[in-house]
């Protein structure tokens, strides 16, 4: 029961982009298009659960240990580019289509704050290496989310007419707002009527 | 390159302000400009670490080679946000608090590694130390106005550093009583960067003519 009111908190309750501000860069500047969009949500989804797990491992069984937690920061995001890297070669060699399909949204990533933030908020929330997991994969889903939303309301608002000075960014950073204000409903209330 | 002195400070402030214009750093622009306060501490944060990863880039730029420069370039900034981060801990904790998770992002705040790429690695140490400072300001200032915005009504208040018997917070007579509430709040900041971004796309068609 807890794995889903966690599932369902970081994927609507505590949405990654829309009330955390984490990832704005892509989710403003990769929301052109949805089928892009697609693309962003489904390989930070893949990075940030990998993330989780491998920060999770560094945090507890290295930093700790060695009472060197004041790297955190230092080792998260060195562990994370390499993962990038990582990850991106091995999907070139044994998957082509899917290096096609998510192959230059990866180097992105890299400074993706919503990555390095959820692996932060693991570390200081407290989570367990499972939990640490799941928040990871339900905060890459939010972003996903809230990313291909943002696309299909941009890919809408192109044919619509808006005045010259809020073409593009602008009218973008407003439905945004007006998408935040509408994920307000999802709050802790919420969660405790579902899970009773 | 043929830049004097002074554009490429003014630059930064103005012309190519890194938060409207260029449209980097926008996370912290967002999360931190809550408070007034947190908008001095994020900007003083993002100020330092920019002028040193700026000097040390370019300081090491016929060093670094080529196709390990990002992972060179993060590592760099990497270490002074942990320095910031240490000091602030040590000496602003109410700030450190609010900040938060902001804090260590700054790692990952393009405007850093932007600045590391696209200038201190290919010009000298004092142009470097210029653009950053620039830049520095450019981020700072915009992150106060939007934090003004917000704080002034949001909340009716501005927050400053508690000095002496003054407790550092000054409260607007009317706002404070009836404040905008959805400023403060995601939905709110998200809309008011979007009419401030529309506002400089306008002021800049205009002067254009």
């Amino acid at each position: 029961m807890f794995y889903i009111g966690l599932f369902i908190t970081y994927i609507f309750i505590s949405n990654i982009v829309l009330t955390q501000f984490l990832g704005l860069c892509p989710f403003i500047g990769v929301s052109k298009s949805s089928e892009s969009a697609i693309g962003m949500g489904m390989a930070v989804t893949f990075v940030m659960a990998l993330a989780s797990i491998i920060t999770y491992l560094v945090y507890h069984f290295l930093l700790v240990p060695l009472n060197l937690t004041y790297l955190q920061t230092l080792s998260f995001i060195l562990v994370i580019a390499s993962l990038v890297q990582f990850v991106e070669m091995v999907i070139q060699k044994n998957s082509p289509s899917l290096y096609q399909a998510l192959g230059i949204f990866l180097p992105l990533i890299t400074t993706n704050c919503a990555v390095l933030g959820i692996a932060l908020i693991n570390i200081t929330e407290g989570y367990t290496f499972m939990q640490s997991f799941t928040a990871g994969i339900a905060s890459g889903i939010g972003f996903t989310l809230a990313i291909v939303l943002m696309s299909n309301i941009r890919e809408q608002l192109d044919m619509a007419p808006v005045r010259k000075s809020f073409k593009g960014v602008p009218i973008a950073f407003i439905s945004g707002g007006l998408m935040a204000l509408a994920f307000m409903a999802f709050d802790k209330a919420l969660l405790a009527n579902l899970l009773g | 390159m043929a830049t004097d002195k002074k554009t490429i400070i003014t630059r930064g402030l103005f012309k190519e302000n890194p938060v409207f214009i260029l449209m980097l750093g926008l996370c912290p622009t967002l999360g931190v400009t809550t408070q007034v306060v947190n908008a001095l501490g994020m900007g003083a944060g993002v100020i330092f670490v920019l002028i040193f990863s700026n000097l040390l880039v370019s300081m090491l730029k016929s060093v670094i080679p080529s196709n390990v420069r990002i992972p060179a370039y993060i590592v760099i900034i990497a270490t002074f946000v942990t320095i910031v981060e240490m000091v602030m801990h040590a000496y602003a904790p109410s700030v450190y608090q609010s900040l938060g998770i902001f804090l260590p992002l700054i790692v990952v705040n393009c405007i850093i590694l932007g600045r590391a790429e696209a200038f201190a690695s290919k010009n000298s140490m004092f142009d470097s130390f210029l653009d950053a400072i620039g830049m520095g300001s450019g981020f700072t200032l915009a992150i106060l106005l939007i934090s003004l915005i917000r704080e002034v009504f949001g909340s009716g208040t501005i927050t400053l550093f508690k000095i002496g018997s003054f407790d550092g917070v000054i409260e607007i007579p009317l706002l404070y009583t009836y404040p905008v509430r959805i400023l403060t709040l995601a939905a709110g900041a998200l809309a008011l960067m979007g009419y401030l971004k529309a506002f400089f796309v306008w002021y800049g068609n205009r002067k254009r003519g």
